[in-house]
């Protein structure tokens, strides 16, 4: 019997380990891009965090603003204090879920298709989005991928007339993350 | 008994994971990490208007400067109210790092050469590391190369040479506004008169108010401590707009001083605000990206 109470805690323990799994990461890479006549712009931030709950396939993603970093200091400062106002809106963040959460095992190796769908905020004014994302899962790690185009404009972001040319009105964001399990204690 | 003891285990795992499970707010799983946050872009540029503000050219930017300014506005209709006269200086400022800055320039004023350095010793932060300030220190030295007013006497080269020792001291109180103090020394190898002192000490203060993303509205005053300079020479008062416009910064402003190197706008101006001893004048700066920052870290 005593044999019985342990068993039934351990499959307890194991199996709300593995429904309620949360992977999470602290330094996801998200990169945009904009490809205008006169320039290109581009600017990468490795800070992002994210938390998805395999469980329900619920998943958060919040980068600071200012950790973007661009290869010109003062397209930095402009993107800052012109364009995305970075002391008023110090982050963006998404807030969705993934698609069939069901078919995602993200506790066995393997490679996953699937949509992400929902709530991202970019300079305080929040989109419904949909991309598609891929999921590899490789021993534990499981890698995010995403890439989709936003529009500029619908994040009430203004461009000067002046400078138009040196700005697409689309911009293209790349994410990849490295995703580890959190422990189920913390 | 044990199914009881069972059932309650159960019930108290399920309660543990359903907590988990409904989890809105994931990231807060991650606990708040605090990070130092430093204020950014209190001033449009690395000058207020002569004096330099408490920003610093960024690591690996080349930053021109093109500074004018014109005659006396009190010269009237005769001297187009000073538009028929210029002085000018053009400097090339360098940020070794985030944090040091050197420069060189030239001004048609007094045919001098100049050079400075300036380290950021603390930046103003919150989050982290709380920093109420920013504070900066300036060294810069200039050479009048006019020649000799009286070849005949014994003349010096060391007599030719300048010195401006300066802390920067500033914060951002808000996006609209930041302020600053400027303690100086200035040290000059020779001087006209016994009653003049060869070092002089100053306080300067400046600040900006940011009208929108792109325009903002400088002022600087710098108090000269008394008895230290002949009578001819006054408090430097300079007034203007800084507007921006990608990659060019253009200063606007009108000034009593003449000189836009240290020792010249602090120790030589000789306009008078009251009696039209006003320059209109400019300074453009233009930056260039010799460094990818990028690749750089």
């Amino acid at each position: 019997m005593k044999k019985g109470i342990f068993a039934v805690c351990v499959f307890l323990m194991g199996s709300s380990a593995l429904l309620g799994q949360k992977y999470f990461t602290k330094d996801g890479k998200v990169s945009f891009y904009s490809d205008a006549p006169m320039e290109k712009i581009e600017a990468h931030n490795t800070k992002a965090a994210s938390v998805i709950d395999a469980e329900n396939g619920q998943m958060e993603f919040a980068v600071l603003i200012k950790a973007f970093q661009f290869e010109k200091a003062l397209m930095q400062e402009h993107f800052n204090e012109n364009y995305m106002e970075s002391s008023t809106y110090p982050k963006a963040s998404f807030k969705g879920k993934i698609e069939d959460p069901g078919k995602l095992k993200l506790n066995e190796n393997g490679t996953y298709e699937t949509n992400v769908t929902g709530d991202l905020t970019i300079h305080g004014v929040t989109k419904s989005v949909t991309t598609p994302a891929t999921f590899t899962v490789q021993d534990g790690q499981v890698v995010g991928k995403a890439m989709f185009t936003i529009l500029i404009e619908d994040y009430g972001v203004k461009i000067p007339s002046v400078v138009k040319d040196k700005i697409a009105k689309e911009v293209k964001i790349d994410i990849e993350s490295q995703y580890l399990p959190m422990d189920a204690k913390s | 008994m044990m199914w009881r003891i069972q059932v309650v285990l159960l019930l108290a795992f399920s309660a543990v994971s359903d907590a988990y499970g409904q989890d809105t707010d994931l990231l807060s799983l991650l606990g708040n990490d605090d990070v130092t946050e430093y204020a950014t872009a209190a001033f449009k540029t690395n000058r207020v208007i002569n004096l330099h503000s408490l920003e610093s050219t960024a690591g690996g930017v080349l930053d021109f400067k093109i500074n004018h300014r014109f005659g006396f506005i009190n010269g009237g209709p005769y001297e187009f109210f000073g538009l028929d006269n210029a002085m000018m200086r053009l400097g090339f400022d360098y940020g070794i790092t985030d944090q040091l800055t050197v420069g060189i320039g030239r001004s048609s004023f007094q045919k001098s050469f100049d050079g400075f350095l300036k380290y950021k010793i603390l930046r103003q932060s919150t989050g982290k590391k709380v920093m109420p300030v920013t504070l900066a220190v300036l060294a810069s030295s200039s050479l009048n190369s006019v020649k000799w007013a009286d070849p005949t006497r014994d003349n010096y080269f060391s007599s030719r040479l300048f010195y401006t020792y300066q802390l920067i001291v500033g914060r951002k109180f808000s996006d609209r506004l930041s302020l600053q103090l400027s303690p100086t020394l200035v040290h000059r190898n020779l001087v006209a008169t016994r009653a003049e002192k060869n070092d002089v000490y100053a306080l300067g203060a400046a600040g900006r108010i940011k009208l929108t993303n792109r325009l903002a509205i400088n002022a600087e005053y710098i108090y000269v401590l008394p008895d230290q300079l002949g009578p001819d020479y006054h408090n430097s008062l300079s007034l203007g707009v800084d507007i921006e416009t990608g990659g060019h910064v253009f200063q606007l402003h009108f000034t009593n001083s003449t000189s836009m190197i240290e020792k010249g706008f602090i120790t030589e101006t000789v306009g008078q605000w009251e009696k039209g001893g006003i320059h209109f004048g400019f300074n453009v700066s233009r930056v260039f990206t010799i460094v990818d920052r990028t690749k750089h870290r």
